[in-house]
């Protein structure tokens, strides 16, 4: 029991539970912050993984945005007794039998592949990884096209939230 | 020196909880909340994966970090413009529980 | 010899060997030395700010034409321990339907996230608290964390106003990211890694402020922005919005966001010092490491000094003026300025570095040259637009003055 596994560990506990209590807190505000939670056990587990590029952009995007944006939005969604009533559907315990199963059939099925008890031993280098990943992301026989692509969702996400949120309201009595 | 399974198993586990928040709770941004978790474990799957074929190949290997960088690109922008029509749904109906947006229903 | 030129590596050295020599296994003796070292650093900090409130109270004083603290023991150096013992000593007031964990937890996020900023900085050329070969990227990161903590303060106190205060202060601070992150790409492009202590190194020959003066004021601009400070402060402008996030905030709670906030200043100018002014290097540094360590001091104070200036002498940006700053004004310069470096970058990749830095000097000025037309000519035209509207507005008032026959 070496100390890489101690931190994972660690981390997947804390992110698991933590991932239990976004999913049955009371309060959105608790819930959103047991999310912050989860990321960042998820960002510690990502530097176990030896990326650690991945783990620090997890915090910017993730945490430093997202979370914000979702803490935003639990703010802005208030309603006044919203807090105190039943936080579940009538449902949840189909939902819940459906998320068991779902696992069960998960692992069963990555248990039946020939690599699932390998090792994952220490890379050589992890810039080289970086430098390759910047390459990869720009060469025509890489995956540039997945890139452009991507820089156009995001500039179609950022013009359809700022139509979406804007407020009628104001336009109307203009 | 941890063997794949324990992250297989660790990503499987958490998107079985965020398909439960997605599918079991009554608030919008919840839901949301419950997507997050979905795609995060969908990044650690693919980081595992990508760590056990990197030290087969010898050379660098980058195609499930490309993956991962497209899944963080896609939640900023999926999570963007999921909270931006809660809240404009929210200002529709003063209600951001789902099962009182029914005005489409039958 | 050694320990005159280099104490803080060789105490380093020294508790490493005794640890060792205690007999635990090699991976304990490192998590322990490790721990211990981010005890020092964070307790040296803390204590550090002590210091800096002092220095910039009297500084402060003596822009404003009068003589700071100059009371309690010689020039006053013990007033913030007296300010500290009033803190320490006050009663905390929580106000009623406060959310007891965010409430609590908001100081303590606010000071752990400005503190996690020192592990990655290179104090000279042996010391260096966790050298992460993406050092950049986490500090601004960990910037991104700081924000949680006053949207976690504004929610937390269960008052409109401090909400309030904490939606603008967020929104600033979201918006300075992008600036921060796009002129922070600049060093990054010129030394080839996002690693700090690679970024010092690579400054060997040349600091980058000299290449790249247009990034430096932008990365500048945008962190004065990151910390809250002036002229960016609307958000603890102390004399209108009724203090911002932190109103409902007393004693040790408050005294948390204060420290938080002048160590975050600090901070901000060690990080331009080390990316933009070439860190701990200097004549001897290599050889004399404690030397190192005192030029990045010395280059930290003169940022430190610049921001204070500013805070003293410039008055308070609108929210609006800010937003247009950001938006229209640092944003576009800092994705044409990557443009231009790259450009250029490639262009002059063969020639010897002289021309290099000349190159980029000379991009870098001619985009502030252009920048600073553009904002002239878009003056001009707004002054243009309001006194027409201004007139406009006249002759509507005096023709209905004569209707109305008043």
């Amino acid at each position: 029991m070496n100390g890489l596994q101690v931190v994972f560990l660690l981390a997947a506990l804390v992110s698991l539970f933590s991932a239990v209590m976004v999913v049955s807190a009371r309060r959105m505000m608790h819930a959103a912050l047991w999310l912050v939670l989860t990321l960042m056990g998820v960002a510690v587990i990502f530097v176990t993984l030896q990326s650690s590029f991945f783990a620090v952009v997890q915090i910017l995007v993730y945490v430093g945005a997202i979370a914000i944006l979702i803490i935003f939005s639990v703010m802005l969604t208030r309603r006044v007794m919203e807090d105190h009533g039943d936080q579940i559907l009538p449902g949840w315990r189909a939902a819940a039998l459906v998320a068991v199963l779902v696992f069960a059939v998960l692992v069963g099925f990555l248990a039946l592949w020939q690599g699932f008890t390998t090792l994952l031993v220490e890379l050589p280098s992890d810039s080289d990884n970086l430098l390759e990943l910047g390459k990869a992301l720009v060469s025509p026989q890489g995956y540039v096209l997945p890139f452009e692509l991507a820089s156009v969702l995001l500039v179609a996400a950022l013009i359809g939230a700022t139509t979406i949120a804007v407020d009628r309201k104001e336009e109307q009595s203009r | 020196m941890i063997p794949i399974a324990w992250y297989l198993i660790f990503s499987a586990a958490l998107f079985c909880i965020g398909l439960f928040g997605a599918l079991a709770r009554k608030n919008a941004v919840a839901i949301l909340m419950g997507i997050e978790l979905m795609l995060n474990a969908v990044n650690v799957n693919l980081i595992a994966f990508w760590h056990y074929y990197a030290q087969i190949h010898s050379r660098p290997y980058v195609h499930g970090l490309a993956f991962t960088t497209m899944v963080f690109v896609v939640a900023a922008a999926e999570v963007a413009v999921g909270l931006a029509l809660v809240i404009s749904a929210y200002r529709r109906r003063q209600t951001p529980v789902v099962d009182e947006l029914t005005l489409l229903k039958g | 010899m050694d320990f005159l030129r280099d104490p803080i590596g060789f105490v380093i050295q020294w508790y490493v060997f005794w640890l060792g020599g205690l007999g635990l296994p090699a991976v304990w003796v490192e998590l322990i030395a490790q721990l211990t070292g981010a005890l020092v650093l964070a307790t040296g900090a803390m204590l550090f700010v002590v210091f800096l409130i002092w220095y910039e109270r009297k500084l402060i004083g003596r822009i404003q034409d009068r003589f700071g603290p100059n009371r309690v023991g010689p020039w006053g150096i013990f007033q913030p321990v007296a300010d500290m013992l009033k803190i320490f000593t006050k009663e905390y007031i929580t106000p009623i339907g406060a959310d007891k964990i965010t409430y609590n937890l908001a100081p303590i996020l606010a000071v752990a996230a400005v503190l996690l900023l020192w592990s990655v900085l290179p104090l000279s050329v042996t010391v260096v608290g966790a050298d992460l070969n993406v050092g950049l990227l986490f500090l601004i990161a960990v910037g991104g964390l700081g924000e949680m903590s006053y949207i976690l303060a504004g929610w937390g106190s269960n008052n409109k106003y401090a909400l309030l205060g904490a939606f603008r202060l967020v929104a600033q601070l979201i918006s300075y990211e992008v600036p921060l992150v796009l002129s922070a790409l600049v060093p990054v492009m010129l030394a080839g890694t996002l690693s700090v202590t690679g970024i010092v190194q690579a400054q060997e020959d040349v600091w980058f402020i000299v290449a790249a003066p247009a990034a430096a004021l932008i990365f500048f601009i945008a962190s004065l922005a990151e910390i809250g400070r002036s002229p960016f402060d609307l958000i603890e402008a102390e004399s209108e919005l009724v203090a911002g996030y932190n109103i409902e905030y007393s004693g040790l709670k408050f005294g948390m966001f204060f420290v938080a906030e002048f160590l975050h200043a600090f901070t901000v100018s060690l990080i331009f010092a080390t990316v933009f002014l070439g860190g701990w290097r200097g004549p001897g540094a290599e050889q004399i490491p404690i030397l190192g360590f005192v030029y990045l001091m010395l280059k930290t104070f003169v940022v430190y000094f610049v921001t204070i200036l500013f805070r003293g002498t410039l008055p308070r940006f609108r929210i609006d003026q800010m937003m247009n700053l950001n938006w229209k004004v640092l944003t576009p310069l800092s994705l044409a300025l990557i443009m231009a470096m790259a450009v250029v970058g490639g262009l002059t990749r063969g020639l010897p570095l002289f021309w290099q830095v000349l190159a980029y000097l000379l991009v870098n000025l001619l985009l502030l040259a252009v920048t600073d037309q553009l904002m002239r000519i878009n003056q001009r035209k707004r002054a243009r637009f309001n006194l027409a509207m201004e007139m406009g507005r006249g002759i509507l008032t005096t023709s209905t003055k004569h209707g109305t026959g008043e």
